[in-house]
């Protein structure tokens, strides 16, 4: 019971609390600041705290030393709230007991809620856009009370067009490949189609469009001797809709999809999850039977379905590196390093980008990389070489060679070797072999639509151990 | 025309940042005035935009006031919005020209559209002008029956943004009704603003009334609403009361659903509830935590990194009073390498706690790896979380596989220790040095690893805890005498006030067991810091030692060599669980957040040197002889815990309103306990304090507590629970022994306002006799000491004769079975502190037994 010299604290707290009177909890500021501290966006909810919090909060933000943690900051009576995204502070001020669940998940609503109306999210589309912005903080929030965060609801009220920093035109995008996926049309949507506004749809004739994306991010511990320590996957299922009249859609996931380790289905390798959860507007009558989620998807993002997996992938983990570390005559440094990649033939990881941690004080580096489109940088700031790989194909090996000057390398400097940190993006992938089936609308669109499955696994965060 | 626009928004862009404020407001309003603009929709509507860009980049445009009233009678929603905007934020500069506002907005009020009444409605109340109250009600009366369900949301808020305009007003009876009843809105958004808008205004009165139909009804709409929605009704429900344990079951098995919500807010805002509704039933709250593992470990992998952060931090909460929730699932507190530095230190402190036979191998690898971390605050955060897995090994102990995973670790410090590096060599050997402090059987090895590590180390405290180490276990390690002498003889360089007087006393304590070696350098440096030092700390501190060294080399050494190490402190960290109840009322607020905050700020300076060496206390030299009170703060980091004591709980009954606050610095000698302790005195105070001794400040009290089981439980937790209260033990009995004995003290402070801080020291034994359960508890009235002139305070002090006991068995018949009989004597006298601290006593001992059940 005795934690800390804080806990008869808590015991009279708890009485203070009883007997005190209604506390509420609701936001009662909101504003937006570029990472430069330039105010872009305030909203003052409840008249009871003036503007000044704004400097105050970036004085704040920008000051705080590497153990603090940013999430929460007070100052006097006033608790600020924030979350990053998009290069930007998205702030709420509160009252202490509100619940911090609720503040943050508002914050990263928000952000979704301006990245769906204006295409993006960066300083320039905020600035761009404050009118909308204001416009939709006024409908989602009243008097410090969310009243609705959703898409469908709001594009009644949220008169404002969005004006996007380029207007969307598909061939700008045409650098296609980033990870583009083949659907029943066998075309390649381009990883950016969906980043525009979701207005554009109806006021500016665009395309009646919907983009299922099963996303899955993988988090990796490889041991020093090669083996699996930790691999987890957090997957997830996001709708994104662009459809002026879309009642109903059905969405069929791989038949032998299994939750949990009891219910093996089918012959073939299960697809199996731990955890499983919908959103509340996802009907489930045809899941247990036929693996069908049946919804009626709102305009803009929505995520339909989340999911993990702990430990048992069932392919091997896609990379696997096979270090040779050692000091030469000279003093030097020298890392050998072996980089196989075990997708299956046919695909590729992209964006692979390794980075070794080196000692402190490593001064010069030179390389010997196996391919002409590969590039290494040793980064002092980080400590670190970074090596980059924009395509590795599946089946295939990379090696290279470091050879850095440290200035008093000692035996123990190897200890600041490693461990090796990979992000990578393995596009038409799913970790888990979570795959659409198929995608129905209906009724039948009228005129052109386009439906389009994309399939990405990233890299949350996978680590080797030297 | 798109592009018409974009050209207009750059220029501006562009142009604005160049002007004083004054040229911008005059340049809109040049623009506002402008009849051909005001006749082109368009660039009307971009002139305003303008302001309204001018106004979030804080330029102040309240004079366009007037100019932007004009803009509001208009037919086009999106400049209308954007004129509300402006309104509402500068109204109460104007709350003239606000009046011509209304007439507007009250028209609008009429209109067919749905949208623009509640528009109109919302700013009509965002306006925030007491002035225009009078023609704001009857709209709002009327926005509560409109057939529209988003006009009646924004007038249901609007009743509570007028009662707090006006918050002396009397409440209106038939308005609370009409929100009572809009409670059945078929609209669940206008549900919950009535739940809220009664909040507010039955504030006075505790908010909206929360009986059984109202709970059901709002229970069975729970599924309508957005996750706003549920968070909100759920935490009304808070105050709830089932009236019978059938009917709480029905209300949890309601709930079951929303508790593994993939929503975190509403998964959270669940448990909290049913905290709260089952506040008796542990194993109904056992259950739920068990239930809401999967969903936080998922927060925990949420993509947003506030979220996670939001997550861990209620884990932590959670682990309190269930260690092995996670126990299974460490592997996701493993951080990843791109988190940032704030989640990994989190998923450490986390990681830390999982500890245990299973993993305890991959969980030191998995440190170790952090260790190197390229953010300094990681690195030393990962030193300090391998050390205190190594101290929660050292606990598991006797075991061989405790021990030799200790030793893991110690060989992973070690390693570290050959890196050479400045903030890695710093962060171990202070933790070494706790780690010696709480895990006596670790110094050998620690001694072999801290030669040659001074080379390497810069900064204060890494230095300082280097001297302490040499001063203590100074016979082990060869190469002591030369490390001290390097920094001998650099002392007049020496910037650090710390380091300087841990220097002296490293010295001493070598100089007794290595005196061929250390009497010259030690010769010099006392005669450096007393002729030619200048800070009067540490020159009052060599006077000390050199005057004591004339007293003989015994004397010297009975108050140079205290303790070395403190194994019960162990306890701390493997701290057995708490109730749910104790943290069961920060859950879900912001508190959990912020604590880390706290936390982390202590324990980074916390360690138990830094706390004899604050320069502040030294300026009674004799403080520092006491290593008594090393141990004070070694985790526990504050020097005082304030209580307040209007407890209910509190025994006596008590109700002070000053808060009272315990602290055990300056810090009090065995001996010099004794001598106070046994100095004859005056027994039985409770039958006159007047007949005390002729200062009258003393008190002497007896009291029994009802405590049962205080017997089973191991003096070293016992001290350590003390201590966390900063109550310190000086002897006890060995455990299980009858009777039962345990000295303390510690000294008291009240705020007071007009008079100065007030300080009492309290002596106090507990007495627990006989195996026939009879507890007889016993106080005596204590000694104070006022602001640290202890000495002479000392002697005036009050005490108990220690055979005293004899005359207590009268009590013992008619006492509770099992009371402990405590004793406590109080200089000077305050009777409310004494009361306080019995009560703070009773709370601990209470706490105690209950664990041990």
């Amino acid at each position: 019971m005795l934690r800390q010299d804080g806990s008869f604290f808590l015991t009279c707290m708890e009485l203070l609390r009883n007997s005190a009177s209604v506390k509420t909890r609701m936001i009662s500021q909101v504003f937006i600041l570029s990472s430069k501290g330039d105010h872009l966006i305030y909203k003052d909810f409840r008249g009871e705290a003036g503007s000044d919090v704004v400097s105050i909060f970036y004085e704040m933000v920008t000051a705080l030393t590497g153990d603090q943690p940013p999430v929460v900051m007070s100052h006097k009576d006033l608790h600020f709230v924030h979350v990053r995204q998009g290069g930007l502070y998205w702030v709420a001020t509160t009252t202490a007991d509100s619940s911090p669940f609720t503040v943050v998940e508002f914050l990263n609503r928000l952000t979704a809620l301006v990245k769906d109306y204006c295409g993006t999210l960066s300083e320039k589309s905020v600035q761009m856009n404050f009118a909308l912005i204001y416009e939709l903080l006024d409908e989602v929030v009243d008097y410090g009370y969310v009243q609705t965060t959703s898409s469908d609801v709001l594009k009644n009220f949220i008169q404002t067009e969005a004006v996007s920093s380029r207007p969307f035109s598909l061939f700008d995008l045409s650098n296609v490949g980033l990870f583009g996926a083949e659907t029943q049309q066998n075309k390649v949507a381009p990883s950016s189609a969906s980043a525009r506004p979701i207005q554009s749809s109806r006021e500016q004739g665009g395309k009646s469009e919907i983009f299922v994306d099963v996303i899955e991010r993988m988090s990796v511990v490889i041991g020093s001797n090669g083996v699996l320590m930790k691999a987890d996957v957090q997957g997830e299922i996001r709708v994104k809709c662009y459809m002026p009249s879309c009642s109903e859609m059905r969405i069929g996931l791989n038949e032998e999809f299994s939750i949990g380790k009891s219910q093996l289905r089918g012959y073939g390798a299960a697809v199996r999850v731990d955890e499983c959860s919908f959103h509340q507007a996802v009907r489930l009558d045809e899941f247990d039977s036929h693996r069908i989620l049946r919804l009626c998807p709102s305009q803009g993002e929505q995520t339909v379905m989340q999911y993990q997996l702990s430990d048992n992938l069932p392919s091997a983990p896609p990379f696997r590196l096979f270090p040779t570390i050692e000091r030469d005559n000279g003093g030097r440094l020298l890392m050998y390093m072996k980089l196989r990649c075990d997708l299956p033939p046919k695909t590729a990881a992209i964006n692979v980008c390794a980075s070794v941690p080196v000692p402190k004080g490593s001064v010069s580096l030179s390389q010997e990389l196996s391919s002409p489109d590969q590039s290494a940088e040793l980064k002092p700031q980080s400590r670190a070489v970074v090596w980059e790989i924009p395509r590795f194909p599946g089946g295939t090996q990379l090696s290279a060679l470091f050879k850095l000057d440290v200035p008093g390398l000692s035996s123990a400097s190897m200890l600041e070797v490693g461990p090796v940190g990979l992000s990578f993006e393995l596009p038409k992938i799913t970790a888990t072999g979570l795959q659409v089936r198929f995608l129905r609308l209906s009724p039948v669109q009228p005129g052109p639509s386009q439906r389009w499955v994309r399939y990405v696994t990233h890299s949350d965060s996978y680590t080797i151990r030297v | 025309m798109i592009k018409a626009r974009l050209t207009l928004f750059r220029l501006s862009a562009a142009t604005m940042p160049y002007l004083g404020s004054e040229d911008t407001v005059r340049e809109l309003r040049r623009a506002l005035c402008n009849p051909n603009v005001q006749s082109d929709q368009l660039r009307y509507r971009n002139a305003i935009l303008k302001v309204i860009r001018a106004m979030s980049q804080g330029v102040d445009v309240s004079g366009l006031f007037s100019e932007m009233v004009k803009a509001c009678a208009t037919v086009d929603i999106v400049q209308k919005k954007l004129v509300y905007v402006f309104l509402c934020s500068y109204a109460t500069l104007n709350p003239e020209l606000s009046l011509l506002v209304i007439n507007t907005l009250r028209k609008d009020c009429q209109d067919p559209n749905p949208m623009v009444r509640s528009l109109a409605l919302r700013n009509m109340t965002n306006l925030r002008l007491p002035s225009l109250v009078e023609y704001v009600e009857q709209p709002l009366t009327a926005g509560l029956k409109d057939r529209a369900a988003s006009v009646r949301r924004v007038a249901v808020l609007g009743w509570a943004k007028l009662h707090n305009l006006q918050t002396n007003s009397e409440i209106d009876a038939a308005v609370v009704n009409e929100l009572y009843s809009l409670l059945r809105d078929p609209d669940p958004v206008v549900m919950v603003n009535c739940l809220r808008a009664l909040e507010e205004i039955l504030k006075e009165e505790g908010g909206v009334a929360i009986n059984k139909p109202i709970t059901h009804h709002l229970l069975n709409r729970l599924k309508e609403c957005d996750i706003w929605g549920q968070c909100e009704v759920l935490r009304t429900l808070q105050r709830y009361r089932p009236q019978s344990e059938d009917e709480l079951f029905d209300i949890l098995s309601l709930l079951d659903a929303s508790l593994v919500s993939p929503h975190p807010p509403v998964m959270a805002a669940t448990l909290s509830l049913f905290l709260s509704l089952c506040p008796g039933v542990p194993a109904v709250s056992q259950a739920a935590l068990e239930r809401v593992r999967g969903p936080l470990l998922a927060t925990c992998g949420s993509v947003s990194r506030e979220m996670r952060f939001t997550a861990l931090c209620h884990i932590q909460l959670l682990l309190r009073s269930l260690p092995g929730l996670m126990g299974a699932h460490y592997k996701r507190f493993f951080c990843g390498y791109a988190e940032p530095a704030y989640i990994k230190q989190r998923k450490m402190q986390v990681l830390v706690e999982l500890v245990n036979d299973d993993n305890v191998a991959m969980l030191l690898d998995e440190l170790r790896g952090y260790c190197t971390d390229v953010n300094t605050d990681t690195a030393q955060a990962a030193i300090s979380a391998l050390v205190s897995s190594c101290v929660i090994l050292c606990g598991l102990g006797a075991g061989h596989i405790g021990r030799s995973y200790s030793d893991r670790c110690l060989e992973i410090l070690i390693g570290l220790l050959g890196l050479k590096q400045e903030h890695i060599t710093s962060a171990v050997v202070q933790t070494m040095r706790d780690l010696v402090w709480v895990c006596p059987q670790c110094s050998d090895t620690v001694c072999l690893a801290v030669e040659g590590c001074e080379e390497t180390l810069q900064d204060g405290q890494g230095r300082q805890a280097l001297l302490w180490l040499l001063g203590v276990y100074g016979e082990r390690v060869s190469s002591a005498p030369y490390t001290l002498e390097v920094f001998i003889d650099g002392v007049r360089c020496e910037a650090s006030l710390g380091v300087k007087m841990e220097l002296l006393t490293a010295s001493m304590r070598l100089f007794l067991c290595r005196p061929a070696e250390m009497q010259d350098m030690l010769g010099r440096l006392l005669h450096y810091c007393i002729e030619e030092e200048t800070d009067i700390c540490v020159r009052d501190q060599a006077l000390l030692y050199y005057r004591l060294l004339h007293c003989g080399i015994e004397e010297t050494r009975k108050v140079l060599q205290g303790r070395r190490s403190d194994p019960s402190l162990g306890v701390l960290i493997g701290r057995p669980a708490e109730p749910i109840s104790q943290w069961a009322c920060s859950f879900n607020t912001l508190e959990p957040l912020r604590q880390g905050a706290m936390e982390t700020e202590s324990a980074s300076r916390g360690s138990p040197e830094h706390v004899t060496f604050d320069p502040k206390r030294n300026n009674d030299p004799s403080d520092t002889l006491n290593c008594g009170h090393d141990e004070e703060a070694l985790h526990s980091g504050s020097d005082s815990a304030i209580v307040r004591t209007d407890s209910t709980a509190d025994v006596l009954g008590s109700s002070l309103t000053v808060p009272l606050s315990l602290s055990v610095s300056p810090a009090l000698s065995p001996e010099e306990f004794e001598l106070l302790w046994l100095q004859p005195q005056v027994l039985h105070t409770e039958q006159g304090p007047e007949k005390m001794k002729a200062d009258k400040d003393c008190v002497c009290v007896e009291e029994h507590v009802r405590c049962p089981e205080i017997l089973h439980c191991s003096p070293q937790s016992l001290q350590a629970a003390m201590q966390l209260v900063n109550i310190q033990t000086l002897a006890f009995t060995p455990p299980h022994a009858l009777p039962l004995r345990v000295y303390l003290y510690t000294h008291t402070q009240r705020a007071r306002v007009a008079v100065t801080p007030h300080s009492t020291l309290i002596l106090g034994e507990l007495l627990y006799t006989g195996e026939g359960n009879q507890k007889v508890g016993q106080v005596d009235g204590g000694v104070v000491v006022v602001e640290g002139r202890e000495d002479e305070q000392m002697k005036e002090g009050e005490q108990a004769t220690a055979d005293g006991l004899s005359g207590r068995d009268t009590g013992r018949t008619d006492r509770e079975q099992d009371g402990v009989k405590v004793t406590l004597k109080q200089h000077p006298r305050d009777e409310n502190a004494l009361k306080g601290f019995l009560s703070i006593l009773t709370t601990v001992l209470h706490t105690l037994s209950s664990e041990s059940d």
